[in-house]
């Protein structure tokens, strides 16, 4: 009778962390369900070689056309792809564009670092830290952020370099 | 120069640019350096090599502001600070070992460093350097 119990017991635990753990999921930001898209083989291959693969719902739609059709002058470096791949990837960007509220809005530059929502949920770290060796550029996501290639930008799992 | 060894000297190129495009999956890096100094139409030199990976060329990067001075290990991103795996392809399997991958890259990156495309003799020039560095 006790075993009997104690295996109801388990179970009943067990449902809740998961009900908690897909609730979690459900009910987050339509931004942490966007980061969470595995990225195409191609973005992987081709983007994430030179920075994180920023995860395409944190850009409107019409920021990853713009970013897409200036592959040759991307930041101030060449990025410049084959015909295809470039079909390929502007194709798979602009589907999962980000097109809710917050990232409705092209930020200045096309960058997600200038937008309204990145200033606001960096607004605690210090202008410095930026700066560090080990940061480099508010581009560098995954100095911080240690999943952020997995698209975890979760803020419980931030260390921000010393 | 004789019209015969000129004749001779482009039908050489053209065959090496035809390797070239042909290599567009696996291929060994001496296969590759053999083909742009077959394109090159003289010896590749590691010391040029270097020298053009090292020093700067009136731009704000050189190869080695992401790669290191010595591309034996990781080097990092000089904009986005991402770590970049070692170059020569004696640290690293994946160097060089697909000729479309690798004219892209020396495409993208001479165009940052030096604001062209590199020659066919450039990239030999480099490539042989890389080559001399082993563990």
């Amino acid at each position: 009778m006790m075993m009997t119990l104690r295996t109801v017991t388990c179970r009943v635990l067990l449902a809740f962390t998961v009900l908690l753990g897909s609730g979690h999921i459900a009910h987050a930001d339509g931004d942490q369900r966007a980061t969470h898209l595995p990225p195409l083989p191609k973005y992987r291959q081709e983007c994430a070689s030179c920075h994180v693969a920023y995860p395409p719902g944190m850009l409107p739609p019409e920021s990853w056309q713009r970013l897409i059709d200036n592959l040759p002058r991307h930041f101030g470096t060449d990025a410049s792809l084959d015909a295809a791949s470039v079909k390929e990837l502007s194709a798979w960007l602009t589907a999962n564009a980000g097109t809710y509220k917050r990232v409705r809005a092209a930020p200045p530059e096309d960058r997600i670092t200038t937008s309204a929502w990145f200033e606001r949920k960096h607004d605690e770290v210090p202008a410095a830290a930026w700066k560090r060796p080990g940061v480099k550029s508010p581009a560098n996501c995954s100095a911080c952020h240690a999943q952020a290639q997995q698209g975890d930008f979760n803020e419980h799992n931030v260390r921000i370099p010393r | 120069m004789s019209r015969s060894y000129r004749i001779r000297r482009s039908f050489a190129a053209l065959l090496a640019g035809m390797l070239l495009s042909q290599l567009t999956h696996a291929a060994a890096p001496s296969e590759l350096q053999a083909a742009y100094t077959a394109q090159a139409g003289s010896p590749a030199s590691p010391d040029r090599g270097q020298a053009l990976f090292t020093t700067h060329h009136g731009r704000e990067w050189s190869c080695s502001s992401c790669h290191g001075t010595l591309p034996i290990r990781a080097g990092s991103h000089a904009g986005t600070g991402k770590p970049i795996a070692a170059l020569a392809p004696a640290f690293n399997a994946e160097r060089f070992a697909d000729a479309a991958k690798t004219e892209k890259w020396f495409r993208r990156n001479c165009n940052d460093v030096l604001g062209r495309e590199c020659t066919a003799a450039e990239k030999a020039d480099v490539l042989s350097w890389l080559r001399t560095l082993k563990p």
